[in-house]
């Protein structure tokens, strides 16, 4: 490991050892290959599933065009955020400034696509240019008597998890706009980008056990019960890593409670469904939650016993973008049979990174904001036999021979909620059942 | 530019649905197609991720591209701490024989010298033995499109390195542009049966198209050798392949005056090397072109093999017309791909009917008329296009088929018209490595994949579902 990183020691722990302490939140090191992208990324990809509103990225072309239509958030109905728009700056807008051609560009696709609302992101060049972006944004919302929210999201300004924090500041300026009534048992759902539908599996299963959802932010959003989301009794929040600002917000604002929650693997499943019953204090919630719960054991669990018998003993390496998910993956595969070696995520936080020490077996490697030298040799080191990770971490775990799990924003199965375990359970076996590996090892 | 080539339907100042990508990425490409290098962005860690993201998901391969992760404070102060950190950990952790450097947005506009910067890293390791080549290309991201990246990392690299004063070689320099890996395999299959040496660059048709590996490289194996690209500065001449090139880069800059030179153009003005630029072979008639100039420069003749290629070609062609004649595409893509298919088309009696590029160049419908002695005059053929516009023009133009990258899915998915797909990026299929564009054999493979697509069409929607044909 002598082409490790110098100033990446402290990122590295093994489990337990309990005289280390993980570090992180820290900025990338200059000259990393690391996996983790920029502040307007963070921004955009929270805000994107926001299916009736226009986003428009003020900036060059690329990070329009690398963010078109990335994430598999599933809309119910409009699909106008599957669209990429962008200013598309040039030299001459960097020599005089692009205020000219944001004003025009929002204009016309206001014009074109009638939003409910505008969110308008702003990049690297166009924090360095200083354009005027919020005077050009309040210039058009009053001619065009439309919300245009602006999202200050240059990409140096920070890391991805930065840029969480301005979606959820551009978030809280809608929520509370709105005053519709809604029954007294209601929730948010924070934090699930209905990746696949999963959304929809949720909503089904807290409007088995009586409970109104109120708004989803951001999967299958919609601007106006955004705007009412205050007025709902709870905040469940998933992906704490990128909603829990707004959450915190919201309670300081109007009171709201929120819960925290993982809707990953059978347990944490279960333990959100009972505890946003337990939260209602109402007895039927609870029978509901039970009675469902129970039913999805007795179909899904069969299914499971039959994978843990052939996958137990294998190995998995864990690289996701939150901790908080990692912790999640580590307790479904365990269900499964499977060991996690290696477990590491772009943007986690000291609890998660401590919780995940106390839950992995000993020697498992728990690392932040990794990169693909650090990774291919963990896994080596580790033996580990699937990696679970996104697009960019799957070429690696192919070329070493090792099967791999897509479990980022660009998958097409449905991995949250019982049948998601299956899913996730089908996928693993796949991957690691299939007879290709015979060839590679 | 001409307004009535240019202009977009619906939107004049935003884009709707890119039809291009930007200049690093095209830097990152040809950097990967150098042996031993690691590309480094100079600029903000958005940038390496996403491009990075990107390939991947088109090579479905390692892609390890470096940043110097711009902060708020290296924004404000300036990129060289950076900067030489940078350098210092890839050097670390990669041992690279080149660092290909290239510009972003952002140490664009805050006027970061690179060329400076490199001279100082220079003189503080010099003597260090673990000191690689490194070459600087200037991309930023709001001039041109990913091509123009492409070309102008192809010139720097070759500006940097190429050889002075050394005597004239037996070889010829290729620079054969964006293709994809089995194209490249193709070409140096082509060309080594004249017997030539050559050099091709950029050569990534292993780096992004590797065999399973035994043991996991840091720097995949495969690109142009170091000492090859050196060599191309006494190369006894240069075929480049591209009509339009690098124009988007000059194009949409505020001094439209400033020259920037192709590759084989520098090579021509610095080291007197005669250049020849051809089209894309795509099609028998451009591809004979490329065989005429081997021919010439081999002083051989097309070997049997190959000409038995050119007759199958010709046969097939025949075989299929009566499927092709008539049916009405709509194509996009980079200017000199769109170019050369749009020719192949015309060879077998389909009718373009909307040319789209995102490129900036502004001389497509030009050139095109000027390739086809005007008999596209009347078709649309539009730079500075984005998805939305073409899919607001395409139900008028009643196409039958589209031609072109995976981000123009949704459109023949609208119209309910098959895809084929070809060029950069092919994010929805497997195989986007190996597929061909070049040469007799690669356009037979075009021709089958259209002929079929067509067939496919009309089997999948007749009421009968006969067996054949």
């Amino acid at each position: 490991m002598d082409n490790f990183l110098t100033g990446r020691e402290k990122q590295i722990v093994r489990s337990g050892d309990t005289s280390q302490k993980i570090q992180c939140a820290k900025p990338s090191l200059a000259g990393s290959v690391s996996q983790r992208a920029c502040v307007f990324c963070g921004s955009r990809v929270v805000l994107y599933p926001i299916s009736d509103a226009l986003h428009v990225i003020h900036g060059p072309i690329g990070c329009a065009a690398y963010t078109w239509d990335i994430r598999g958030a599933l809309s119910s109905g409009p699909e106008l955020h599957r669209n990429s728009f962008s200013t598309d700056l040039h030299e001459k807008e960097v020599v005089f400034g692009g205020e000219t051609k944001l004003y025009e560009s929002l204009s016309e696709l206001i014009d074109r696509y009638k939003p409910k609302a505008a969110f308008v992101y702003s990049t690297c060049l166009v924090g360095v240019i200083g354009d005027d972006m919020e005077a050009v944004c309040r210039r058009v919302s009053k001619e065009k008597q439309l919300t245009i929210i602006p999202v200050q999201s240059p990409g140096y300004s920070g890391t991805k998890k930065d840029g969480y924090k301005v979606a959820c500041e551009a978030l809280a300026t809608l929520v509370g706009t709105s005053d519709r009534e809604i029954p007294k048992i209601s929730i948010n759902i924070l934090g699930d980008f209905n990746i696949a539908g999963e959304l929809w599996l949720l909503q089904e299963y807290y409007r088995k056990m009586g409970i109104y959802i109120n708004a989803t932010i951001t999967g299958d959003g919609r601007v106006d019960d955004i705007r009412n989301a205050h007025k709902a009794g709870l905040n469940v929040v998933q992906c704490s890593g990128s909603m829990m600002y707004l959450a915190k917000i919201m309670k300081e604002k109007y009171g709201q409670p929120f819960m925290k929650v993982s809707y990953f693997g059978v347990e944490d499943m279960s333990d959100a469904l009972y505890g946003v019953a337990k939260f209602f204090k109402e007895k039927e919630l609870m029978e509901n939650a039970s009675l469902l719960i129970k039913e999805e054991f007795a179909r899904i669990m069969p299914v499971i016993r039959m994978y843990k018998e052939k996958l137990q003993g294998k190995k998995a390496a864990i690289y996701v973008g939150g901790s908080f998910k990692a912790i999640s993956l580590i307790k479904a595969l365990r269900l499964i049979g499977v060991q996690t070696v290696v477990v590491g995520s772009q943007t986690g936080t000291p609890e998660d990174y401590a919780l995940i020490q106390e839950l992995c077996d000993e020697g498992t490697i728990i690392v932040d904001d990794s990169n693909p030298i650090e990774l291919s040799q963990f896994v080596k080191e580790k033996k580990a036999d699937i990696f679970i990770g996104g697009v960019k971490e799957r070429p690696i775990a192919y070329k070493l021979g090792l099967g791999f799990c897509d479990h980022n924003h660009e998958r097409k199965e449905g991995l949250a909620g019982y049948e998601g375990m299956l899913n996730f359970a089908k996928e693993i076996y796949a991957t690691a059942m299939s007879p290709v590996w015979q060839f590679t090892r | 530019m001409e307004s009535s080539t240019t202009k977009m339907p619906g939107s004049a100042a935003s884009v709707r649905n890119a039809c291009k990508l930007c200049s690093p990425l095209g830097a990152s490409l040809v950097f990967k197609g150098i042996h031993g290098c690691i590309p480094m962005i100079h600029g903000s860690q958005g940038c390496a991720t996403y491009i990075r993201r990107y390939i991947i998901s088109h090579f479905k391969e390692p892609v390890d591209i470096a940043s110097t992760n711009f902060s708020e404070e290296t924004t404000i102060f300036g990129g060289h701490k950076n900067f030489n950190l940078g350098l210092d950990n890839i050097i670390r952790q990669y041992r690279p024989e080149v660092i290909g450097i290239s510009s972003a947005c952002l140490s664009e506009t805050i006027g970061e010298d690179v060329n400076r910067l490199i001279k100082e890293y220079r003189q503080m390791n010099w003597g260090s033995e673990l000191l690689p080549e490194l070459v600087y290309a200037s991309t930023p991201g709001y001039q041109g499109t990913h091509i123009d990246g492409f070309h102008e990392t192809v010139s720097a690299t070759i500006s940097t390195l190429a050889v002075k004063d050394a005597k004239v070689g037996e070889h010829i320099n290729i620079f054969s542009g964006f293709v994809s890996p089995q194209d490249i395999r193709h070409l140096k299959e082509i060309i080594s049966s004249f017997g030539l040496d050559y050099v091709l660059f950029p050569d990534y048709s292993d780096s992004l198209d590797n065999p399973n590996w035994e043991k996991y490289h840091l720097i995949p194996p495969g690109g142009t050798l170091v000492s090859d690209i050196k060599r191309t500065g006494a190369a006894r001449g240069s075929i480049e392949f591209g009509y339009i090139l690098n124009e988007g880069a000059m194009n949409t800059r505020v001094n439209k005056a400033k020259q920037v030179l192709t590759a084989g153009e520098w090579l021509e003005v610095n080291r007197n090397i005669p250049y020849h630029r051809i089209g894309m072979p795509i099609g028998i008639k451009e591809t004979d072109k490329f065989f005429e100039l081997l021919e010439w420069f081999s002083n051989k003749p097309t070997s049997q093999k190959l000409k038995d290629e050119r007759g199958r070609l010709i046969d097939s062609y025949v075989d299929g017309h009566k499927y092709t004649f008539g049916k009405r595409a709509i194509i996009y893509g980079e200017e000199d791909l769109v170019i050369g298919m749009v020719l192949l088309l015309l060879e077998i009696g389909i009718e373009p009917v909307l040319i789209a590029s995102g490129g900036t160049g502004g001389r497509l419908k030009q050139m095109i008329d000027e390739l086809t002695e005007g008999k596209t005059k009347d078709v649309k053929i539009m730079n500075n296009m984005d998805f939305e516009s073409m899919n607001e023009m395409a139900d008028e133009l009643k196409p039958d088929i589209i031609i072109g990258h995976s981000k123009g899915y949704y459109i023949a998915r609208r119209l309910n018209i098959p895809l084929v797909r070809i060029g950069f990026p092919v994010h929805d299929r497997f195989g986007a490595q190996r597929l061909q564009h070049l040469g007799y054999q690669g356009t037979m493979q075009l021709f089958d994949r259209i002929v079929n697509a067509l067939i496919e069409y009309k089997q999948e929607n007749s009421p009968i579902g006969y067996k054949y044909i």
